[in-house]
């Protein structure tokens, strides 16, 4: 249950009832503190115990708040239904003002004065929007889109810049407003242009006796403007060559209804003025980004919210007159601006914009269809009621200092939007493997009475979400297997399974650290040579355990003394698929020592404990310092960093190098800031990216399916890199041109 | 509409042809101006209107007089003792620029104007009064000259000689200001544009006229920036032009000729149908310095189903002619900051008797720039191009 300690509220006539039945939308913000269950380890006390019979630690499930931003969307019909709703959870609540923005702020200031006894303090509409702007830009990877006509994927989501600034935001409401955004607080309105939403709305109306703005577009999509407008053919018989200006471009909009004895088509004369309108917005656009030398421009406002008619009009406009320098960008929460600005406003004592956000993909609604055709039904409930929730992190977020261009970083190696075979085998896999996620998820609170009830409705809505997003791959951003894994992870979450697999865990990494001691002593009886080679194999081998690819956990489930020895004989031999070990060994024996390395690790037990300990072990006898960096919350069976400090004592207990390191602060360990089962670069905690910088790291080691091969497989360091992972997916292999348990070992070196 | 002329226009040559005389005569090597055979025109073909000059010598000798066939005399007098022509033919006759000196000739410039689409009459009645036999060079810019060319040669046995429209119309501008008009300056502005009372038109010399922004608005619109005779490019257009003000009105308002929607619009009141500042902020928008008279929605009133209902024609024609308007001189404006040019010119035929939007233009164009652009007018609004082809035909630019 979602307690409310705080209101802030932003009713706006927003869409002047463009989305359904001309009803009028009021979004509402509410900041909200939620209550959730989390799994803790902690460390028993040994002393005097019998170890070997002993889990290694204590799992507790607890509850902790966070907090939460509430954004819903509703048809003002709505209104006082919501207004009770919020009543009856507004309670200890220091709050006695409601911030307001929009033309409905004047509508229902009595309204929500009388029933909430609060006072409605409203707030300018502009400020709003560019603080929420700036807000979602910053928060929400995948804010930004691009569209493009004739292509399967009408979207086209753009990687967050570190610098969101300066850029242009053009609101396309009844008029055009053009504002200049330079920082989080400075902006300035730069101009606009009273030919807008309303121009075609109103003008379109007295045109066509069609008195909805969303029946305009459907009319603007059927017709065929070359009726009704001159063209340049029309005047020159074929183009303007010594300009190079097509035959097909309009010469005079309207100029071939200069008679009175012809009729024209309410389609074509709708069609007409739109192009008339989007060509107008665009050509304005482009001479103000000109003017102040900016190449972003963001489109908002009624008129482009959710319609592809408009947004591609504006794009091509926009891709005409400033010849493809300038390209129009939409944003996937648009709708929403307005409401969250309100609330930072009101919020400002609170200062939302020193955390980091993540969008919580289980509560939102997403991005809804575009085309007006494709899902009527859809977009009608989307008009109705949708909603979008944003989790406060508990660190601030920022780039890993080493990435080589972290304005074109891109995580994911596969967009499955685009891709549409990848995105239905994935798809595909994970509803294959939803029963067992549900199931794992049921088993692991035997003691809860209501677990199986709350696994089937994690079932349920994860399953929505994977039908959902097989008609609207879009819906998030980019589709990937990030953000299929992510959903996932939210999704369990909101049905209080906070660690589905903290058991297995627990089991494992107790019996990894049994075997710690002899797997090091036969490692110190090799040679240097053989030495380095185990030591990759054992990382590698490491990785085989992975309960998130379905192959592996089949065999885990049926075999559970699968050992470590057994898992090397499973890795393909060399040459591996991506095989450059030479070099990195060839690196290890003439290179100086690395000063510090980064090492992000994946599972729980035999990975963390028997591959990537070793591993660490050689590289601090070699002098190198290691930052060990770990997952802030669990996923999976990653190894979480409360985790890795149990397990990281223990073995410094068994092992003096390890034990040096830790007190002499060579060794360190981090947490990631991330609860993903993969990675991305550049939302990491702000502690560990300090550290990176301090230490002066020079070696940045990913390993797993999950952090090296669906993320960061392309991703470019500006430090020598390690990429290792075991491929535990036949399609995946098949794709990469290899066999299951396929070898991965990527050693890069950025060149000079 | 120049069935008279047809009638008329007889064939006797007194030169003999030279096939394919299409070149204009300044390209010769040896041509001297007078070599130039009279009938002496420049047509300007635009999407809506043609635009014609035609140069009456007055200083014909009894010998010329002697000589000069039949069609070609009756073509003169025609001309030059009518104001229309047929139906839809005019002559503007308070343009017409007496005892000009051109080539070594003396006379009088006539600016006659047709609807484009008479243009196929025109060309038959070329063609059915052998107009070729003259043997004269046809100079035609804008658009209908590649688009008639065709016509012109298969029905009027005419070749065409096509001149682009904007090297015409800079040609035209800067010939036509420098000879300036019947004693007076053919460039003015106004001073106090929005003040009814104090309102003046005032010339304005155009002597040192680089760099300018020349904004022609015909059926759609050009803006061109001019740094000298030949130096010059087009830095944008827009459709939103003259043809989307008398389109629209056509469709708004069931009107038909251009001249019936200014007189629509000059009665009407725009911010019935405008959504303005003030209808939205209750005042001035003072966050970011919008005026409440400010339009924020053009035709934003028109959403309201209560509000279409009790709007006037009038009221339509008119915010049909502010919105197209303000749009031109809008991006007028910031062609003018991107360019760093601080005149503005305003020509073509959508400002022809259109003192509304001329004053309109001139009020936007120093209040949004707060005094840096000047907005400037010339008498001869619509016929630059066609000079600008005559001028070609002469050589003597």
């Amino acid at each position: 249950m979602d307690l409310l300690t705080a209101l802030y509220s932003c009713s706006e006539k927003a869409t002047y009832g463009c989305k359904v039945k001309g009803g009028s939308l009021t979004k509402l913000a509410y900041y909200s503190t939620v209550q959730h269950k989390v799994a803790r380890v902690r460390s028993f006390d040994h002393s005097g115990k019998d170890i070997e019979h002993e889990p290694l630690y204590e799992i507790s499930v607890q509850e902790e708040i966070t907090a939460r931003l509430h954004f819903i969307k509703f048809e003002n019909t709505y209104i006082e239904t919501c207004l009770d709703f919020i009543k009856d959870h507004l309670v200890n609540t220091e709050t006695k003002v409601i911030k307001a923005t929009g033309g409905g702020a004047y509508k229902f200031k009595d309204l929500i004065e009388k029933k909430l006894g609060l006072k409605v303090d409203k707030e300018d509409v502009m400020t709003c929007l560019i603080k929420g702007c700036n807000f979602v830009l910053k928060n929400i990877p995948h804010e930004v889109f691009a569209y493009q006509k004739d292509s399967d994927t009408e979207f086209r989501f753009q990687t967050n810049h570190p610098n969101i600034f300066p850029y242009l935001l053009v609101n396309i409401g009844s008029g055009v407003s053009i504002v200049k955004v330079e920082t989080e607080d400075k902006f300035e309105w730069i101009g606009g242009s009273s030919i807008g939403g309303g121009t075609f709305w109103g003008l379109g109306a007295l045109l066509t006796k069609t008195k909805k703005f969303d029946e305009l577009l459907q009319l603007a999509s059927k017709g065929q403007h070359t009726n009704v407008d001159m063209l340049v053919k029309d005047v020159y018989g074929g183009a303007y060559q010594t300009l190079g200006l097509s035959g097909n471009l309009i010469a005079s909009s309207f100029g071939k209804s200069t008679t009175a004895d012809k009729e024209f088509s309410k389609e074509d004369m709708a069609k007409s003025l739109l192009h008339m309108i989007s060509n107008d917005i665009g050509q304005l656009a482009c001479l103000y980004a000109k003017l102040h030398n900016l190449d972003k421009i963001y489109f908002g406002g009624f008129f482009i919210r959710g319609h592809p008619v408009t947004m591609r009009t504006i794009t091509y406009s926009i891709n005409f007159f400033s010849k493809g320098e300038v390209q129009a960008l939409f944003l996937r929460h648009e709708g929403y601006l307005g409401a969250i600005g309100a609330f930072l406003k009101g919020a400002e004592q609170d200062n939302p914009n020193q955390y980091s956000w993540g969008e919580n993909y289980a509560g939102s609604s997403g991005l809804m269809s575009t085309s007006p055709d494709v899902f009527p039904m859809q977009r009608t409930r989307s008009g109705t009621f949708d909603m979008f929730e944003m989790d406060r992190l508990e660190r601030p977020l920022v780039n890993l200092p080493l990435l080589k261009d972290p304005s074109t970083y891109i995580p994911d190696t596969v967009d499955l939007t685009d891709d549409a075979m990848a995105r239905k085998y994935w798809l595909t896999c994970f509803e294959e493997a939803l029963d067992g996620v549900a199931k794992r998820a049921a088993a692991s609170q035997p003691d809860s009475i209501d677990a199986s009830e709350r696994a089937e409705k994690f079932r349920q809505k994860y399953w929505n979400k994977l039908q959902t997003l097989r008609q609207q791959p879009f819906a998030y951003g980019t589709l990937t297997v990030r953000s299929l894994l992510d959903t996932r992870e939210h999704c369990l979450n909101e049905f209080n399974f906070p660690d589905p697999y903290s058991k297995v865990k627990q089991k494992e990494n107790g019996i990894a650290l049994k075997c710690f001691q002899s797997v090091i002593e036969s490692l110190d009886s090799l040679g240097w040579e053989e030495r380095q080679f185990a030591l990759v194999k054992g990382l590698l081998a490491g990785n085989v355990f992975d309960w998130g690819a379905k192959a592996v956990s089949d065999v885990l489930e049926s075999e559970p003394q699968f050992g470590f020895e057994e898992a090397k004989s499973k890795l393909q031999e060399r040459p591996w698929l991506e095989d450059s070990y030479s070099q990195w060994l060839e690196r290890l024996k003439e290179g100086p020592p690395h000063k510090c390395a980064l090492i992000f690790a994946d599972n729980s037990g035999i990975d963390i404990i028997l591959g990537v300990f070793p591993f660490v072990r050689e590289l601090l006898s070699r002098g190198t310092e290691v930052i060990l960096a770990c997952n802030s919350g669990p996923a999976l069976n990653d190894v979480t960093y409360s985790e890795s400090l149990i397990v990281t004592e223990r073995i410094a207990a068994m092992d003096p190098v390890i034990q040096s390191a830790l007190r002499e602060e060579k060794l360190l360990l981090v947490q990631t800031g991330s609860s993903s089962p993969c990675l991305d670069l550049s939302r990491l905690d702000k502690g560990l990216a300090v550290l990176v910088r301090e230490r002066e790291t020079d070696l940045v080691i990913i390993e797993g399916m999950g952090r090296a091969i669906h993320t960061n497989y392309y991703a470019a360091l500006k430090c020598e890199s390690l990429k290792l992972a075991v491929i535990k997916n036949s399609w995946l292999a098949d794709r990469l041109g290899g066999k299951i348990f396929s070898v991965i070992f990527k050693y890069e070196v950025p060149c000079k | 509409c120049w069935a008279a002329l047809c009638r008329r226009t007889g064939g006797r040559s007194s030169r003999p042809r030279v096939p394919g005389d299409a070149v204009p005569l300044a390209l010769r090597d040896e041509t001297k101006a007078d070599d130039v055979i009279f009938p002496w025109f420049g047509l300007d073909i635009g999407g809506t209107l043609v635009k014609l000059v035609y140069f009456e010598p007055k200083d014909i000798t009894a010998e010329e007089e002697e000589e000069e066939v039949e069609n070609l005399k009756s073509i003169r007098k025609y001309l030059t003792s009518n104001v229309a022509y047929g139906s839809t033919g005019i002559r503007d006759v308070h343009l017409e620029l007496k005892d000009l000196t051109l080539c070594g000739r003396k006379g009088n410039l006539h600016f006659i104007r047709f609807p484009t689409h008479d243009m196929p009459a025109f060309i038959q009645m070329g063609s059915e009064k052998h107009f070729s036999s003259l043997h004269t060079t046809l100079c035609a810019t804008g658009g209908g000259a590649y688009k008639f060319e065709q016509d012109f040669r298969t029905m009027g046995d005419l070749q065409l000689c096509k001149l682009d429209e904007l090297d015409c119309l800079i040609k035209g501008v800067l010939y036509i200001d420098s000879v300036g008009f019947n004693g007076r300056s053919e460039c003015y502005y106004f001073e106090n544009p929005t003040d009814a009372e104090r309102c003046q038109k005032l010339p304005f010399n155009l002597e040192n006229p680089y760099p300018l922004l020349l904004v022609n608005i015909g059926s759609g619109v050009s803006i061109l920036a001019v740094y000298s005779k030949e130096n010059y490019k087009r830095v944008t257009g827009t459709s939103l032009g003259g043809g989307t003000f008398f389109g629209l009105c056509c469709l708004l308002t069931g009107c038909s000729t251009f001249e019936e929607a200014l007189e629509m619009a000059s009665h009407g009141d725009s911010t019935k149908v405008d959504k303005l500042v003030r209808d939205i902020y209750g005042g001035d928008y003072e966050r970011f310095g919008l005026p409440g008279w400010a339009v924020a929605s053009s035709f934003g009133n028109m959403m309201s189903k209560e509000k279409r209902e009790s709007v006037s024609k009038e009221d339509l024609a008119r915010a049909t002619l502010v919105t197209i308007t303000n749009n031109i001189g809008s991006i007028a404006r910031m062609c003018a900051l991107n360019e760093n040019i601080n005149r503005v010119v305003f020509v073509g035929n959508f400002l022809r008797i259109n003192t509304i939007s001329m004053r309109l233009l001139a009020y936007a164009l120093d209040y949004w720039s707060k005094g840096q652009l000047k907005a400037l007018f010339l008498e001869h609004e619509g016929y630059f191009g066609a000079v600008g082809a005559l001028l070609e035909l002469l050589g003597s630019a």
